[in-house]
């Protein structure tokens, strides 16, 4: 296999010129994301939490990047690895905290757990734990922007092993011949569970694959902030222009196993040195230092930003394991709409 | 007494598509060979002509993303009706459909709603063979968050139709070819055949037949020359598959003391053996004889027609059942 689109440090350029105010917020969502994981990964070994957490602690800059550059009112779709994508799109961190603890006032009323996030009024419909299982739904609110003439764009969240998937081939196909408004964002993460990338690929080449369906693509630095919002504001503004489907590939990593709070390194799923070389290329020290050199913050602030952000995620915690477990005379709630 | 307008049953269907798209500009219709005939008759015919081709269209051959587009369609508000020219081929889109469309409002407790029509279309024989021939109605009953339409008659194939078009649940909605030439009564305009309502198609005395779709045809048939032999039959339509309407079927039962259910489907794990299931928890005690079942051999189609006359189900089978039951 090409060892290709291997990153070297992120080079963290604010290339589309924006205002300190919104990297700073970017910069926040992206640490609040971290710190719920964390919390996450501890009250899952604290045996709290048994709803299966796949963590995203590695991958913020991707989730973030990308909803930056969307409107309220565009759909986003997410996969197991969902809460990266809940937060960045705007959802409440009460409302994802109780949905892992299983609670009733979580997002899905605790009938979906970590893995199936929703907030319609985020625009995010829903994400699936069927691997590829977005790629066809997530068409839906683009169909729709295409036929009642409207500009809102939905954005396809999915890892590495979706190309794999047949559906994969047959949404970016459909998507490209009825021209909808539809940006499907593969975060190569180099892992499908536990089997890498060259065991299940001939070349690294799935944005070539894209490209070949006739998409506009584009590979970007999945740890680099800038790089990955630059790729997602173009790739929105082509989308609502009217030019149809885009697809945007970040080359990322997550610094946890598949599932759960472990890294998998002493299970020999993975080698200490490759996830040392991704630290090394974390978002969010990475943005942190770059803009204490620059002068955006200090040292301090962003001391200061943590600690702000670790007690919003622990009260969101103490909240959610307050509230009550969905009650069990609503088991058969909600399966219809309307009932017959 | 107001004069009757007969229509076919592939007509009806397209007056109900036409209602439907008139009442909601939300309604659309894709799928593959939608103005082709020998994929769907006459049931889309002239549509694209009347509402265009942004709302009236084809699609690639790729049976799981069209479907997913469709389900996410309605999961943003819109009325999508997509349809496969042959079911078998609806197994291509299971993931999306059951893992996706039925547990969507369920698995975020009631905060997105999938009112999509998925029309799945029964082609069978002229020795088609197994991948050209199935009606997997049971498959689909199965799944909790789905509703299954299968109408037997051209009044209900329109107002299943704009019924299912105007759930806010997803539908599966299973109409027969072999049932397209049928004629019969279709009131004008618009108006629903309600969801979950069998029907008395036939009062009778003696014994309760209970089918759907293509097999309430047969039934009729069976029906009547069962009569001329001194039988009286009461025909129960069941219109919805599920959520099935166990109540006019018990109520149709607990008269007669007999029954038969016949519908063309496998019969292992089939909404024939619920149906069966649910006669005789109802009725256990009143039944006169054991309840008799009409449903396809357990195999599959076959291509010969020396043996697809041995697999399909006709009246006579249901004639036959029946006369068992007086034994």
């Amino acid at each position: 296999m090409r060892q290709i689109h291997v990153p070297t440090l992120p080079v963290l350029e604010n290339v589309l010129g924006l205002s300190d105010e919104i990297v700073k917020n970017m910069l926040a969502r992206m640490v609040l994301i971290r710190t719920a994981e964390e919390h996450i990964a501890q009250s899952v070994l604290e045996k709290q939490v048994f709803t299966p957490c796949h963590l995203y602690i590695g991958q913020e800059a991707d989730a973030v990047g990308v909803c930056q550059a969307l409107r309220d009112t565009d759909y986003v779709f997410s996969t197991h690895r969902s809460h990266g994508h809940f937060l960045a799109k705007g959802g409440k961190i009460e409302d994802l905290f109780a949905e892992i603890y299983c609670r009733e006032t979580g997002c899905s009323g605790g009938r979906g757990g970590s893995m199936h996030l929703c907030d319609p009024k985020i625009g995010l419909l829903g994400s699936s734990s069927i691997v590829a299982g977005c790629l066809g739904i997530g068409l839906g609110p683009a169909f729709k922007s295409k036929l009642m003439g409207l500009d809102n764009v939905s954005v396809i969240f999915h890892g590495d092993c979706v190309p794999e998937e047949g559906v994969w081939h047959e949404a970016l196909n459909f998507a490209a011949v009825k021209k909808l408004p539809v940006i499907f964002v593969c975060e190569n993460n180099l892992y499908a569970a536990s089997a890498a990338l060259a065991d299940r690929r001939v070349d690294d080449n799935i944005f070539e694959v894209a490209a070949a369906h006739g998409l506009p693509t584009e590979i970007v630095d999945g740890n680099d902030i800038f790089a990955v919002h630059k790729a997602a504001t173009e790739a929105v503004q082509r989308a609502r222009n009217g030019e149809g489907p885009q697809y945007i590939e970040t080359r990322t990593y997550r610094w946890l196993g598949h599932v759960g709070p472990f890294d998998n390194i002493k299970e020999g799923l993975r080698d200490i040195n490759e996830l040392n070389f991704w630290k090394e290329r974390c978002p969010i020290r990475n943005l942190e230092r770059k803009l204490i050199e620059t002068g955006v913050m200090t040292e301090q602030e962003t001391e200061a930003l943590h600690e702000r952000t670790r007690k919003i995620v622990e009260d969101a915690q103490a909240k959610a394991v307050a509230a009550s477990k969905p009650a069990p005379e609503t088991l058969l709630h909600n399966v219809y709409r309307r009932e017959v | 007494m107001k004069e009757e307008r007969l229509l076919t049953y592939g007509d009806a269907i397209n007056e109900g598509h036409r209602i439907a798209l008139r009442n909601d500009p939300a309604c659309f219709v894709i799928g593959q060979g939608v103005n082709n005939p020998w994929f769907v008759g006459r049931t889309t015919t002239g549509l694209m002509e009347e509402f265009g081709p942004m709302r009236i269209m084809d699609s690639p051959v790729s049976e799981a993303a069209m479907t997913g587009a469709c389900i996410g369609a309605a999961m943003a508000g819109m009325k999508p009706i997509v349809f496969h020219p042959r079911m078998d081929f609806m197994y291509l889109t299971l993931d999306q459909v059951v893992n996706h469309c039925a547990s969507w409002h369920y698995m975020f407790n009631g905060k997105v709603n999938v009112p999509v029509v998925i029309r799945g279309i029964v082609n069978r024989g002229g020795e088609q063979g197994a991948q050209h021939s199935q009606s997997p109605f049971g498959v689909y009953a199965n799944i909790p968050g789905l509703k299954v339409v299968a109408p037997a008659t051209p009044k209900d194939a329109k107002g299943l139709l704009i019924a299912a078009v105007n759930d806010p649940d997803p539908v599966i909605y299973i109409d027969d070819r072999w049932l397209y030439d049928s004629v019969g009564d279709v009131p004008e305009g618009d108006y629903e055949t309600p969801i979950g309502k069998a029907n008395v198609l036939k009062t009778g005395t003696d014994v309760t037949v209970v089918a759907a779709s293509f097999m309430v045809k047969e039934a009729m048939k069976a029906a009547a020359e069962l009569e001329s032999e001194g039988v009286s039959c009461e025909v129960v339509d069941l219109r919805t598959l599920k959520p099935v309407d166990m109540d006019t079927v018990n109520t149709s039962v607990a008269k007669t003391g007999r029954a038969v259910v016949s519908i063309a489907e496998w019969a292992f794990a089939s909404v024939t053996d619920s149906v069966t299931k649910g006669i005789y928890e109802a009725n256990f005690g009143r039944l006169k004889s054991p309840v008799r079942t009409v449903t396809l051999p357990d195999c599959p189609a076959p291509a010969s027609k020396s043996l697809e006359a041995a697999y399909y189900i006709y009246a006579k089978d249901i004639v036959k059942a029946v006369k068992e039951t007086f034994r």
